[in-house]
């Protein structure tokens, strides 16, 4: 028994020591990138969604070009409109956006790892000299870039529409704005792309994985809504009628319904194309004490009013992924 | 060249190379279950490795280990001088690994495959495109090289497996289970092909349960059991160990039974005797005892008709060693 002991100690020690791990954490990484988007580029199920993403970009834009010739003149922001102009029977095309960003993202991750799993590829990849790191790593910077990728080019597309259909070039606060709403964009389909990722870690079967993610979405464009107005009451009752106490459920509602991307994604695009909105919620007479009701906010004064929304955006999608990064360096690989 | 066969054409097992992997109490642990209870495993370089033992023993948990897929709870690996679990990617530049179920993107075609592992392992457009061909080629698939791999037979997706390890050309080749689902013929031209990289110097350990297979290509096997290695050595060695020799010499001859019976019983390293028809006797000896056997049927005055030797087989010595484990694991 003591002998065993005495030859356990002198073992054990290089185990102690093995927390740290030589040797770069991306090593192979643009590897994966490549092999990944390669993969999303030509895969048949992105293919289809990017054509319904071109055809609703061609349908609205085209409807509120429609509407808009006649005071092409006297809108300094008549490009942006193009993306936030709703004409009947078509919604805004911002609206579009806000429905079918989240799907692609999904689809283009609910199957990162298992699928790896299912297709047996995991322990064979992961035996050639790589981390994990890199593979994870360049799965989300695959279909990030995927994303990024498709929607520069719909960005691109409805402002040349613009270009021949308005007879004029866009400004440069109008570039510049509308820049800021495609990285607003593609940070939104981050959050759902690493959310993807998470459910793909954590379920073996892409099945289960892709109706988890798609639940969650369904639950914050639908659900969450009418939830939050309940809650608000729970959390801020009215009990005496005071201006104070309807304040405070007013924007504990509001703080709630922030919670949801969807919300941020959707405040964030307004704040930025529409440069009269000054105040998301309700506008108290202070605020607008000697404020031109209609009169446009300089970029800055806009990138100030959506700069929480942009930043929780982005946030959320670091923090989904560094889950989905933890969940994927505790899983076992045998399979 | 050929003049120097009778001393070039003995393996080198007595001036034995250099540890390539070496294990000391190493154990894994999932939670109560030992998955790998102790490990002590020494291989040498050029030497083909078995890793026995029934479904569940422990065999991939420590093939795993040595690469660096797994942690170890306690205990050390060293695997070409690196620590697998702080240097996985020295180990793994240099070891290939053939896992037991093999997938490949079905979608992509055989080059295609490769061509990812190839950018994998840091090898330039260049030298990928030259050595994945002949990789390729070498394994009997040059017609299908650029066709799906979802259009692959079992035994197909498994040599573009080792062509995907010839192509890291690497210094020692794992290998997990890599006869299961082969049929008889492609069984046997994969354990041709296991010698023919072994002849390269290239060190393979495998892990298999179909033990007859495994015989015929492994110069050093290890039993395992419930996590621990059992009993390791070359199969010759085992078989004195576990079966006290496990050679059985059938002898057909006609003479007085009870004589032939008694001269065989006498000669050295004989363990039984036994009269299994009218004029055939078996005997259970610890070496291949024909001429013996056959000078004592003549000098017992008995007529020798026929000679006949088994030589141990691991079957025998696994089911020997581990009546109790198979016993557990087949409920």
């Amino acid at each position: 028994m003591a002998q065993a002991v005495k030859v356990q100690s002198p073992a054990a020690q290089p185990v102690s020591q093995a927390r740290k791990r030589k040797g770069s954490p991306w090593t192979g990484l643009w590897a994966v990138v490549a092999k990944e988007m390669a993969d999303h580029l030509s895969s048949v199920r992105m293919q289809i969604l990017e054509v319904l993403i071109l055809l609703t970009a061609v349908g609205t834009v085209y409807a509120v070009m429609q509407g808009v010739r006649q005071t092409v003149g006297q809108d300094p922001f008549i490009f942006l409109r193009l993306f936030t102009t709703a004409r009947e029977p078509l919604p805004a095309f911002i609206g579009f956006l806000s429905f079918l960003v989240p799907l692609i993202a999904i689809s283009m991750s609910f199957d990162a790892v298992n699928g790896e799993f299912n297709r047996r590829t995991m322990s064979r990849v992961l035996a050639q000299p790589i981390y994990r790191d890199a593979l994870l790593m360049g799965k989300f910077l695959a279909g990030f870039f995927t994303l990024a990728l498709v929607l520069t080019a719909i960005w691109l597309l409805v402002m040349g529409m613009g270009i021949l259909g308005l007879g004029l070039p866009p400004s440069g606060e109008e570039v510049a704005r509308s820049l800021i709403f495609l990285v607003a964009t593609i940070f939104y389909g981050g959050i759902w792309l690493a959310l993807g990722m998470v459910f793909s870690v954590v379920f073996r079967q892409p099945a289960t994985a892709a109706l988890g993610a798609l639940a969650v979405w369904l639950f914050f464009t639908i659900f969450w809504g009418m939830l939050t107005s309940l809650l608000a009451r729970l959390i801020s009752p009215v009990t005496y009628g005071t201006a104070q106490e309807l304040l405070r459920q007013i924007q504990t509602e509001q703080a709630l319904s922030r919670i949801s991307p969807n919300t941020l994604y959707v405040e964030a695009t307004l704040g930025i194309l529409n440069p009269a909105i000054r105040s998301f919620g309700i506008l108290l007479p202070t605020q607008l004490e000697g404020a031109i009701v209609g009169a446009p906010l300089p970029l800055a004064q806009s990138l100030m009013l959506i700069w929480p929304q942009l930043t929780g955006l982005i946030a959320a999608t670091i923090l989904l992924f560094a889950l989905a990064y933890v969940l994927f360096q505790r899983q076992e690989i045998r399979a | 060249m050929s003049v120097v066969t009778a001393s070039s054409r003995t393996p080198p097992t007595k001036t034995q190379g250099q540890v390539v992997i070496e294990t000391s109490q190493l154990t894994k642990r999932y939670g109560k279950f030992t998955a790998v209870d102790n490990l002590n495993l020494t291989v040498h370089r050029g030497e083909v490795f078995g890793l026995l033992g029934p479904n569940g023993a422990g065999k991939t948990t420590t093939i795993l280990m040595l690469l660096g897929l797994t942690e170890p709870t306690s205990g050390s690996v060293r695997v070409l001088g690196f620590d697998p679990s702080r240097e996985p990617l020295d180990v793994k530049a240099r070891v290939g690994y053939l896992p037991d179920a093999i997938g490949f993107y079905d979608e992509l075609t055989a080059r295609e495959n490769l061509a990812y592992i190839a950018r994998l392992n840091g090898l330039s457009q260049a030298e990928a495109a030259k050595r994945i061909p002949a990789a390729i080629e070498r394994m009997g698939l040059g017609e299908v090289i650029d066709h799906p791999v979802a259009t692959f037979s079992r035994g197909m997706r498994q040599r573009l497996g080792v062509a995907e390890l010839l192509l890291k050309q690497p210094e020692i080749i794992i290998m997990d289970e890599p006869t299961l689902g082969l049929d008889p013929e492609a069984a046997h031209n994969f354990l041709n092909m296991i010698l023919q990289l072994k002849q390269e110097g290239i060190t393979i350990l495998l892990s298999s349960h179909l033990l007859h297979q495994v015989q015929q290509v492994c110069d050093r096997v290890g039993l395992f059991s419930n996590g621990r290695m059992m009993i390791s050595g070359t199969v010759a060695d085992l078989a004195q160990r576990v079966l006290r020799g496990g050679y059985r010499i059938t002898v057909q001859a006609r003479g007085e039974a009870d004589v032939l019976k008694r001269a065989l019983l006498a000669l050295p390293g004989v363990q039984k005797v036994e009269q299994t028809q009218p004029e055939t006797f078996v005997i259970h000896g610890a070496h291949d005892l024909r001429s013996d056997a056959a000078s004592a049927v003549v000098n017992a005055g008995g007529k020798l008709y026929g000679l006949d030797v088994e030589a141990p087989s691991l079957d025998e010595i696994y089911s020997v060693y581990f009546k109790e484990a198979s016993n557990g694991a087949g409920s």
